[in-house]
């Protein structure tokens, strides 16, 4: 299993994340010897097997749609690096 | 035994003979924390001031003759836990001024019992780490040998109760984050079954895998913790109905008529001797307490690593998603457009190991690579969980080991992600099973480093967990040890 490097630049600007060239590189050989042990996984045939993506069966947890107290404008607004008392505000989006 | 060596419950007995007062005991722990914090470095975020206010509060409580289990005793929070009011960084920069407006339901109970947070201890960033090395903040030292690691992630929890600078804490178990620290320091750790505890408030690493535990000086704590923070939160969808029992009552009860199951995958190799003979005399303990020992086998339990480091990740690289400067947490000021203040944002506000993980789970996620790796790596969870249904129709619990080996120097292992990766293959599989597990003391390595001995249940079998660990804690003549921090 080989990651290629425009592959991690790919992923990276998915997951917006930033990376250098070197950050790239680096990131190729880590990632490379990971997702080679991962390719473990591929000792096992798994056909017909159905995936698991929770360990405890929980099915259609409802509960009433009832008003309950929540935060307030001011506390919900509280940790924003910018807001204007209102609103969130970022940088501006459309032209 | 000074103030602060002391457990839950015999700390219980003095504040309510009035022997002590909650004052005095918060005090004496932070004259602890004076003492030694410079050494151990377990706390981001002290609240003295809110301390000492909880236990004049709780002395109050105690004199009304209100108290309960946790009534002025004085804990430490893992930095994952939103405290209302208190910073809550997750151990990253990306949160490094972020004040939650709400409790987690976890500690909004152990409030409600009129505990003393005396503040936030450290974690691996996002709870991604098996040393504790991931944090930017503060690297706690292994109280019992402060040249190495204290584990993780839960390590400044793990830290700070074998130091004595807390009675005891909760930390958070998503690949065995409370019980690899706890195994590492000589304190006892517990992961209950998923959905067994609320995660509400507990900031999201990877959410069908998250639980919070406690981590204490013996196994009665344990209890009177998991008696605490246990049961269903109609603010958590994944918590579940069903009663909590007074998890104390389970200590009363020998071993007579319990299997242990020995899993051989988990002796299979890599155990270095000093772990491999303290886990084997722990069983000789169990066997002579009465349990009957039964050979089973786990066949999976070798692509436990290989799953987990797919699964953990896809869902981490969901969850971290939310953290993208618009509403909490760091943003790049200077950016100019949105699509730059996301990207600047989480590059600058994220550490490398949160990085790795968010690409490997991106990467898995991604369009072509989803069955090769995510279903995959779900599927081989679907086999995981069969083992163990297997396995639980020959016994009523699991015994192993926790961790290969014992706490390794700090920065031994910082330049090689999957042999960190690697150090977690026996913890991993009961969160990706959703069972419960503890770590409970049984030794040392002739170095003086503690070493865990891992019990596994059934789901909702904390009550046979207590059971074992106690007949073990109680034969395994360590009781008290504490260390002596040089």
């Amino acid at each position: 299993m080989r990651i290629s490097h425009d592959e991690i630049s790919k992923t990276a600007a998915l997951a917006r994340l930033a990376m250098s060239d070197d950050d790239v590189s680096n990131m190729a050989s880590q990632l490379d010897r990971i997702l080679g042990y991962i390719a473990k996984l591929n000792e096992l045939d798994t056909t017909g097997v159905k995936p698991a993506n929770h360990a405890i069966d929980i099915h259609n947890a409802l509960r009433e749609d009832e008003v309950q107290p929540s935060l307030k404008q001011a506390e919900a607004l509280a940790n924003a690096p910018r807001q204007n008392g209102e609103a969130f505000v970022v940088p501006k989006i459309v032209g | 035994m000074e103030l602060f060596e002391q457990t839950i419950h015999q700390l219980r007995g003095l504040l309510d003979q009035g022997r002590i007062s909650a004052v005095e005991l918060t005090r004496d722990v932070m004259a602890r924390m004076d003492a030694v914090e410079g050494r151990i470095t377990a706390y981001i975020t002290e609240t003295r001031d809110e301390a000492l206010a909880q236990a004049v509060r709780a002395d109050k409580i105690i004199a009304a003759g209100n108290g309960s289990a946790l009534t002025g005793i004085p804990l430490a929070i893992k930095d994952v836990l939103c405290t209302k009011g208190v910073r809550t960084t997750c151990g990253s920069k990306i949160l490094e001024s972020f004040v939650p407006p709400y409790d987690a339901t976890v500690i909004s109970r152990i409030k409600a019992e009129g505990a003393v947070l005396l503040g936030k201890v450290s974690m691996d960033e996002f709870a991604m780490g098996s040393s504790n090395e991931t944090c930017p903040y503060c690297v706690p030292r292994n109280p019992w040998n402060t040249a190495h690691i204290c584990g993780g992630s839960s390590g400044g929890s793990a830290a700070a109760v074998a130091a004595g600078e807390a009675v005891a804490s909760l930390g958070s178990d998503t690949g065995g984050s409370v019980r690899q620290p706890a195994s590492h320091c000589g304190v006892v750790g517990l992961k209950p079954t998923y959905g067994r505890v609320s995660r509400f408030g507990l900031l999201a690493f990877a959410s069908s895998l998250d639980q919070v535990g406690p981590l204490t000086r013996d196994v009665r704590d344990s209890a009177l913790m998991l008696n605490a923070i246990a049961g269903y939160d109609p603010r958590d969808s994944t918590s579940i109905h069903q009663t909590v029992p007074d998890y104390t009552l389970a200590l009363q009860d020998g071993l007579q008529g319990l299997k242990i199951g020995i899993p051989g995958e988990y002796f299979a190799s890599g155990l270095t001797p000093e772990v491999e003979e303290a886990v084997n005399n722990g069983i000789k303990l169990l066997t002579e307490a009465g349990a009957e020992a039964v050979e089973v086998s786990l066949p999976h339990t070798e692509y436990g690593v290989a799953a987990y480091y797919i699964i953990a990740p896809a869902e981490a690289s969901s969850n971290l998603a939310r953290y993208d400067g618009v509403k909490y947490g760091y943003r790049d000021m200077d950016a100019e457009s949105l699509a730059e203040m996301y990207m600047n944002s989480r590059s600058q506000g994220f550490g490398p190991e949160v990085k790795r993980r968010i690409l490997i789970g991106t990467y898995a996620l991604s369009s072509g690579y989803y069955d090769a790796y995510y279903k995959k790596a779900s599927q081989v969870r679907t086999l995981i969980m069969a083992d163990y249904r297997q396995a639980f129709e020959k016994c009523d619990l699991l015994v192993s080991p926790v961790t290969p080996a014992p706490a390794w120097e700090l920065g031994a292992r910082m330049d090689d992600p999957l042999s960190m990766y690697l150090s977690d293959a026996l913890t991993i599989c009961t969160n990706l099973a959703g069972l419960p597990g503890i770590s409970v003391p049984c030794g040392f390595s002739p170095g003086g480093l503690p070493i865990g001995f891992q019990i596994q249940a059934p789901h909702f079998q904390e009550e046979r967990l207590f059971r074992a660990a106690y007949n073990l804690e109680q034969r395994a003549g360590i009781v008290g040890r504490r260390p002596e921090i040089v």
